[in-house]
């Protein structure tokens, strides 16, 4: 953190714009959805007055193009929107991992499918994590939990973006985006990806034309590309691991759980832990790149582990992945809308907990 | 001995991948001259779009960002917007531009982004093998139109220049053709005009060019010349249906 300003008092979306903005960002292309309309208002208000410009898009298509448009030129671009505009940009996204360029898009997500509902959810794990358009490709995916961790977050949204030339998105979701928090926000040391990079779409002046394409055909070049990001992907795994692992060392059970959740799990596991229950947290931070590596090796002291999400269970399978076999992995989802209580995941917790004898 | 006839700076040396006959390396050669016109290759970006267009980047040496299909004009504005001293143009098929991307050019148009847009329009999608495009005529047959084109279930032909020069946006909307020496001339001039607004910052325009696909057409390219002039031009009929006032200086 370099420079940290006034302390402010404000909603989560507003927190994520003022980041975005402070972090150099000026060019930000949206179209307007239910619970996120304050990152695009916000953005309207301020971005004329650090000489920036907001644009109000014809649909979540044109959004990630313009946004696609914007990013070649190596500019800190951003667009948000909620699940079903995030659902027409799948196409951009693949794109955007194509071309190798990098930008930020916030999904404050909403119920589904279709229309679903406005209220918090976490149903678009799978479509955040695994793909959701076509190739094969991933996004930088970060789940903050608290208003200070999506301004946080929203600004190394742009550095991780940088440093793999990938879009990172940033989940969140209604409770997340919504509730007013009191916020420090602080500027960057770097607020732009420079202007060294040997990429940057700026017009061939005293240089060879560049190209931004997704296209190959010659032969093996597209196998090539793809193994190229792999390489890439390897590398997050390696080095851009985020998570929290808290109360684990003598933990008999721990709870993996993300984003608005895993901070409803916080005071459940402090209830528990005052009631005697040996529980922990892991709170993945990086849904994309998992932390996989943490699980593998808590899952050889600790053998039962409770997957909570407001979801029918998308992560599960991530976790049953990178723990041993010899672990247990117990499921608690609310997938319409209402949010679990402290009280709900408590007695989760310990019906768990004596379940399995603990 | 004087050289009267070369290569445009703008274009590589790169020979066309295009059919014979097909009139995208005449629309490519014009474009180039155009930027050539006013020194404007190393300060331009190009578009591409997905068709048979979409190796713009191996035949202008310009920088150029290839959209997905449809998109062009949005990945445009996007440019542009960043790139407000450069010149941004897309380059776009009758697939592109009238069918996956009408909502992106109708925007980018009604919101006179100061972008140029060529809009290729062979009543056919080249790229993919010759099915029926919104701009395939009445009774054209296509893959996808075998017994020909009909209004009572594809609806008719569909005139973006007329549509676009209904907003308010665009500077300049316009339709020429390049079958003839004489329209080659035309187009030539009115693609200067088209990229002179973008110059001088009056807002979005916009050319469309009749263009031949002799490959799919099934035709001799000496045949789909004629059939620009018999059939495509009494339905689309050429001229500049919109022109913010410029001093004609070119
Ligand atoms: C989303 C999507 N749908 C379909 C395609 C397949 N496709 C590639 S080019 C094309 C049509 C090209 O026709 P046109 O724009 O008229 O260009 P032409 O080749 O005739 O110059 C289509 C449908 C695609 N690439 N992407
Ligand atoms: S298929 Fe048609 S449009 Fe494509 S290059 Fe050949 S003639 Fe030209
Ligand atoms: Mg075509």
């Amino acid at each position: 953190m370099s420079k940290p300003l006034k302390k402010v008092f404000s909603k989560g979306n507003e927190a994520i714009a003022m980041a975005a903005i402070n972090a150099g960002c000026h060019y930000y292309f949206g179209y307007p959805i239910t619970p996120q309309n304050e990152i695009p208002e916000y953005m309207a208000e301020h971005l004329p007055a650090v000489g920036g410009e907001f644009l109000q898009a014809e649909s979540e298509i044109a959004s990630i193009n313009m946004l696609l448009g914007a990013a070649a030129t190596g500019v800190r671009v951003m667009t948000s929107s909620s699940g079903p505009g995030i659902s027409l940009m799948q196409e951009g996204f693949s794109y955007f991992a194509g071309n190798e360029l990098p930008a930020v898009v916030v999904n404050m997500s909403r119920q589904g499918p279709g229309l679903g509902g406005i209220n918090a959810t976490q149903g678009d794990y799978f479509q955040s994590v695994k793909g959701g358009g076509h190739g094969d490709y991933k996004l930088i995916v970060l789940a903050p939990h608290t208003g200070q961790e999506l301004y946080d977050l929203t600004i190394k949204a742009f550095e991780l973006a940088e440093k793999y030339r990938m879009l990172t998105l940033v989940l969140g979701d209604a409770i997340l985006g919504q509730i007013k928090e009191p916020i420090t926000p602080w500027v960057p040391e770097k607020t732009s990806g420079g202007d060294d990079r040997d990429w940057l779409i700026t017009g061939a002046k005293g240089r060879p034309p560049r190209r931004i394409t997704s296209l190959f055909l010659a032969d093996g070049e597209m196998e090539k590309h793809n193994w190229h990001l792999q390489e890439k992907y390897a590398r997050l795994e390696r080095d851009d691991v985020m998570v929290e692992d808290r109360d684990t060392a003598d933990a008999k059970l721990v709870v993996v759980a993300f984003g608005s959740v895993a901070r409803i799990v916080k005071s459940a596991i402090d209830q528990a832990r005052a009631a005697g229950m040996k529980v922990g947290l892991v709170r993945p931070i990086t849904l994309f790149p998992f932390p996989r590596k943490l699980l593998g090796e808590l899952g050889g002291n600790c053998k039962n582990f409770l997957v909570a999400e407001m979801n029918t269970g998308q992560m599960v399978e991530d976790v049953k992945l990178a723990l041993p076999g010899d672990c247990t992995v117990d499921f608690y989802g609310r997938p319409g809308g209402s949010v679990p209580t402290p009280e709900d995941l408590y007695e989760v917790i310990s019906a768990t907990y004596s379940k399995h004898k603990l | 001995m004087k050289q009267v006839f070369k290569r445009p700076e703008s274009m590589t040396d790169k020979p066309f991948h295009f059919c014979p006959g097909c009139h995208h390396g005449i629309v490519h050669r014009l474009v180039a001259e155009a930027l050539d016109h006013f020194n404007l290759r190393e300060k331009t970006i190009g578009v591409a779009s997905v068709g048979c267009s979409v190796f713009l980047y191996d035949y202008f040496a310009v920088d150029v960002i290839e959209a997905p299909h449809g998109r062009a004009a949005a990945v445009a504005a996007g440019t542009k917007r960043v790139l407000g001293d450069n010149i941004v143009f897309t380059y776009q098929g009758d697939g592109d531009l009238a069918a996956i991307g009408t909502a992106e050019v109708i925007h980018a148009a009604n919101r006179g982004d100061n972008i140029t847009v060529i809009f290729v329009n062979n009543s056919i999608y080249g790229m993919t093998g010759g099915q029926m495009a919104p701009t395939t005529l009445l009774g054209q047959r296509s893959t996808t139109s075998p017994y020909g084109r009909d209004n009572l279930r594809d609806g008719y032909p569909i005139k973006m220049t007329e549509m676009l020069a209904a907003l308010e946006g665009p500077s300049l909307v316009s339709r020429v053709a390049v079958n003839t020496p004489g329209n080659v001339k035309k187009a030539r001039k009115v693609i200067r005009q088209a990229f002179q607004m973008q110059i001088e910052g009056k807002g979005f325009s916009f050319v469309e060019v009749l263009s031949t696909c002799p490959t799919n057409w099934g035709m001799s390219p000496q045949k789909a010349n004629e059939r620009i002039a018999e059939e495509m031009i009494p339905y689309f009929p050429l001229g500049t249906l919109k022109q913010r006032d410029v001093v004609d200086v070119l």
